[in-house]
């Protein structure tokens, strides 16, 4: 998978969620992507470089990694 | 059933609460107060003869056919324009009134072509009938007079006829195109003797005024000086069949009018709760494209696309296909394969195309169009109501104070419920639009919005954030609704939030552009006008910000307590015929029929029982992660049915090199479409004329498709499915399409009491359909939200990323017209091409000018996805530095400049926002060149070998 897109993908959606606080974004960010990415979506967020994310985004897919 | 004209109660139903019983011809009636004499007539079993009314419009008593004597009243009062009144007794046969009747018709016929036999309404003529019902013999007057037999026949428009030496200036098709279509095209020109129907001014023929062929006054017609060109060339029909439309989510019913196996005419019906006897040209007429000669009815296949495609019996063609999907499945994994929906299939197809791609590819990547239009309707209302579906039906408009039309054109896009609409503003309601063009609702004949809030593409959130500010901090919430029906602390959250200074109409205006006042007087209209109601559509969605905007929409509806009743409401105008019911069907990737997710083991399970098989429990791909993927190899197959994303998809060069990346791409369709030109197999589809099964419509509305004549390819779409499934091993034997209908009901609880049978018995249902609700559900949220309390959501303005500047200083924004539909597969194969024969760029005068551009001069649109060239409109309807085209046209191909960034949850594309330049052109793009070369050279056929 293009891992910018990725990237892109999630930032994006951290960037929108973050209104609602950030406890409550890096939750929502964490959600969305594992109820709505496939799996090779997310293998390939969670072996990407993660310092390249928004720190919400970040936080989201560290939260990914521990399951 | 056989040929039988649709009853006729002369004047319009009438709603009240008040009976009135009076006596017609010795028979007792009680009948709604306000209703007339003619209609309680009618309603009795009895008929009185009449020429100038019909029950779709007004009365308006002219005709002077309808006379009858009232005890103790004077005179010979007309039945149409009397209403009832307790005790009044009615005779409407009596030698008086026979006398009466006869002379006036003498006057109509003396003035007639007496050319029954060779008339094509013979038959099926009001006024033949009625001069047979009063009797007429002879006429004393002659025919030598003064008359209008010579004047000549407007042939003008594609589909109808206007032969004025058959017209009884009875004004049925007048008032029928104010009343019922609200377009206001024709008049009675000139008084007396030489009044006359006219379509426009003096110099116009219907095809040249602002008639927009809906057909509401060839409907309306009791002779043949309207009539159907299809009917003067096959003649009358011999039986009709209610079918439901295959366009727009509207939805209308229509009586397929039949002779033998060839449909003569699609009439609306009268009794469809969706359209109430209305239609718009694309299903009144164009229907022409399911016998086009471009329609393919033989399965093809070949090796690679740059090979001519080579006919095969249905066996090769579906072993060729099962063989590969089930090497390419032991090759790459279950994942490698995937399906799209279509949303212009019934449900059961769609129903089986989810089904194979879950149990018999393996894997979760299924999709539909909806990606690419309301799926940010489907995630936002799911998230604030707990329900993925418009709240109302369309007869809510009718009761709707204001009205609030956002990132929507439905006089174009869906223009029976347009006219409904009109109809209601009309009567007083006041109209919001919130639009960056200048829609045809904003000023029209007798149609004037309160408020224009033409804002800056993209800025929608802004807009709605700014008018909840306003309502919030002037006091016009709703706090007992919102205290009742929602969260209070994550109102008081919410309200917090939108509250803040920078959320102000004041503050907001240079992001918005929308003056700061106007913003905060449509605000407080919207609050305090009463029954307030939101219709919205792509305009909405199709931004990065598009479930945002969604759930800013339903924040509103519940600040103000619009939610649960008549009236009010939030209504996605959904576009393809049954992308609702595509969405109901499990056609997301992370969805399961009824939108329950597929991780959750108890729904996973049920499933799984039923079907016999394990399901992934892990979400699929969306289409645009399946062309990613294709790109990356991971993603090998691909089956489509009825969908085209070459042309309808973002970023047409992305999409056209990952379908090129995929070994297999089968697409199932009436037409070798553009995405065939990369296609490995091409299954022939069929025509909603050619299939049975069910459609939902904008409203959660389910209703009956029904074949009317046999599939040209010789099976239906779930037939072909469902032969593709067994020929991959799968153990399928549904007998009909009512029987995939039960499996549904028996797995998706919002449709448990839906069947075939109950649809033939009740006409249509609403979902959800169940035990809470065994009669349907008109209305959502009565009682209390679907997801228990209303969840307000806080939403921010984020600006797009795809931003103007030095190189690309404009913004493009996509849409649709009237007479065309979608990727334009089916209209451009009729003529309804006359309207719109390509597709067109709007541009202001201003911006026109600093390019040298002059309306009709040819334009070079690019942006940094790609370019093509189409001719300039010159229209102050878009604001200056704004630029709007459609998308019907594959010559024009415009998604080749639209960009691939997309709605933050959905990853629905932004088509409203792209950044453009455009400038003076001589001719076609490189691109439209070479695309048109290799498209030529991609749809060869060798004819060989077919069985």
């Amino acid at each position: 998978m293009d891992v910018t897109r990725l990237r892109y993908m999630a930032d994006q959606i951290a960037r929108n969620l973050a209104p609602q606080g950030e406890a409550q974004a890096i939750e929502g960010t964490f959600q969305h992507i594992r109820d709505y990415w496939d799996p090779r979506m997310k293998a390939a967020i969670l072996a990407d470089d993660h310092a390249a994310l928004s720190p919400i985004a970040r936080a989201a897919v560290e939260r990914l990694s521990r399951g | 059933m056989g040929y039988e004209r649709q009853a006729d109660f002369g004047t319009p139903e009438v709603c009240s609460d008040t009976p009135v019983t009076l006596t017609i011809d010795g028979r007792a009636v009680t009948v709604p107060a306000g209703t007339s004499v003619m209609r309680a007539a009618g309603q009795c079993g009895g008929s009185i003869p009449s020429l100038c009314a019909t029950d779709s419009v007004a009365a308006f008593g002219s005709c002077r056919m309808c006379l009858v004597e009232i005890e103790g009243r004077r005179g010979t009062p007309a039945s149409c324009t009397t209403p009832v009144e307790p005790g009044m007794v009615v005779h409407t046969q009596t030698p008086k009134l026979a006398k009466l009747r006869r002379s006036v018709m003498e006057l109509y016929i003396s003035d007639h072509p007496l050319d029954c036999l060779t008339c094509s309404a013979s038959g099926d003529c009001e006024l033949q009938d009625t001069a047979a019902e009063v009797g007429l013999r002879d006429v004393r007057y002659g025919f030598d007079g003064a008359n209008h037999l010579g004047l000549p026949v407007d042939t003008s428009n594609p589909y109808f006829d206007f032969d004025p030496s058959k017209c009884i200036a009875c004004s049925r098709c007048v008032r029928a195109c104010d009343e019922v279509q609200g377009t206001l095209a024709l008049t009675i020109d000139g008084r007396g003797f030489v009044s006359k129907v006219s379509a426009g001014q003096a110099a116009d023929d219907f095809l040249s005024s602002e008639c927009v062929s809906c057909g509401a006054c060839v409907a309306a017609c009791p002779t043949a000086t309207l009539q159907e060109k299809a009917v003067k060339e096959i003649g009358k029909p011999e039986r009709a069949v209610v079918t439901t439309c295959a366009y727009c989510g509207v939805g209308c019913t229509f009586r397929a009018e039949m002779k033998g196996e060839q449909l003569v005419r699609m009439v609306p019906w009268k009794d469809g709760k969706a359209n109430r006897g209305h239609s718009c040209v694309k299903g009144r007429f164009a229907w022409g494209y399911a016998n086009h000669q471009d329609r393919i009815t033989k399965p093809m296949i070949r090796e690679s696309v740059d090979q001519p495609w080579r006919e095969v019996s249905w066996e090769e063609a579906l072993s060729y296909t099962a063989g590969k999907l089930n090497s390419i499945k032991a090759q790459y994994g279950a994942r490698a394969l995937g399906g799209i929906t279509s949303s212009r299939c019934t449900n059961e197809e769609v129903w089986l195309v989810q089904k194979l791609v879950r149990a018999g590819f393996g894997s979760n990547n299924v999709d539909t169009c909806a990606r690419v239009c309301h799926s940010p309707t489907g995630y936002g209302l799911s998230k604030t109501f707990g329900t993925s579906a418009g709240t109302q039906d369309f007869d809510s408009v009718m009761h709707a104070d204001v009205v609030m039309v956002i990132g929507a054109n439905p006089t174009d896009g869906h223009p029976v419920f347009a006219s409904r609409l009109k109809r209601r503003l009309r009567q007083g309601a006041k109209l919001i639009v919130i639009d960056p063009r200048r829609i045809d609702l904003v000023k029209s004949p007798h149609i004037e919005a309160a408020h224009h809030l033409a804002l800056q593409p993209g800025t929608n959130v802004a807009v709605l954030t700014a008018m909840a500010h306003v309502i919030v901090t002037e006091g016009l919430a709703d706090e007992a609704f919102i205290r009742e029906r929602c969260d209070w602390d994550e109102y008081q959250d919410w309200s917090a939030f939108v509250a803040q200074e920078r959320h102000s109409p004041e503050v907001l205006e240079p992001v918005t552009r929308v003056p700061a006042s106007e913003l905060r007087a449509a605000a407080r209209l919207y609050a305090t006008g009463g029954n307030g109601a939101i219709y919205y559509g792509l305009g909405v969605t199709e931004h990065s910000q598009g479930s945002s905007t969604v759930m800013s929409i339903a924040n509103l509806a519940m600040v103000t307590g619009n939610i649960g009743r008549s009236g009010v409401g939030v209504n996605p105008l959904r576009g393809q015929n049954n992308v609702q019911g595509s969405c109901d069907m499990g056609s997301f990737p992370h969805e399961l029929p009824g939108y329950r997710h597929i991780a959750g083991p108890e729904v996973r399970g049920s499933f799984e029982a039923d079907w016999q098989v394990s399901l992934d429990p892990e979400p699929g791909l969306r289409i645009p992660n399946m062309l990613d993927a294709a790109l990356d190899g991971s993603f090998r197959a691909l089956y489509v049915q009825g969908e085209d994303i070459l042309q309808s998809d973002p970023n047409t060069h992305h999409v056209a090199a990952g379908l090129k990346a995929m070994d297999l791409v089968i697409v199932h369709d009436l037409f070798l479409n553009e995405t065939a030109n990369y296609a490995h197999v091409f299954l022939p589809g069929s025509t909603f004329l050619e299939k049975t099964g069910t459609f939902t419509n904008a409203e959660r509305r389910i209703q009956m498709v029904r074949k009317v004549m046999e599939p040209a390819n010789g099976l239906e779409d779930w037939e072909v499915t469902q032969a593709l499934a067994r020929a991959m091993g799968l153990d399928w034997n549904y007998a009909d399409s009512a029987q995939i209908m039960d499996e549904v009901a028996r797995l998706t609880p919002t449709f448990a009491g839906v069947s075939h049978a109950r649809l033939d018995a009740e006409g249509s249902l609403q979902w959800p359909v169940n035990a809470a609700h065994p009669d349907g559900s008109p209305i959502m949220h009565v009682d209390g939200f679907v997801r228990g309390k209303g969840k307000f959501m806080v939403t921010d303005y984020v600006p797009t990323d795809e931003r103007t500047g030095p190189r690309y200083p404009l913004l493009l924004t996509t849409g649709r017209i009237l007479s065309q539909y979608n990727v334009g597969a089916q209209t451009r194969r009729t003529a309804n091409t006359v309207w719109h024969p390509e597709d067109l760029l709007e541009m202001h005068p201003s911006d026109a000018e600093n390019r040298g551009l002059k309306d009709g001069d040819w334009a070079r649109l690019a942006s940094r996805t790609g370019e093509t060239t189409l001719r300039v409109t010159v229209t102050d309807r878009v604001a200056p530095g704004v630029v709007y085209t459609t998308f019907h046209h594959p010559a024009t191909q415009a998604n080749v400049v639209t960009t691939e960034y997309s709605d933050w949850a959905t990853n629905c594309p932004e088509y409203k926002v792209t950044a453009v330049q455009v400038l003076p052109s001589n001719g076609p793009s490189e691109w439209q060149e070479s695309y048109a070369s290799w498209s030529e050279k991609s749809r060869r056929i060798s004819r060989v070998a077919a069985e």
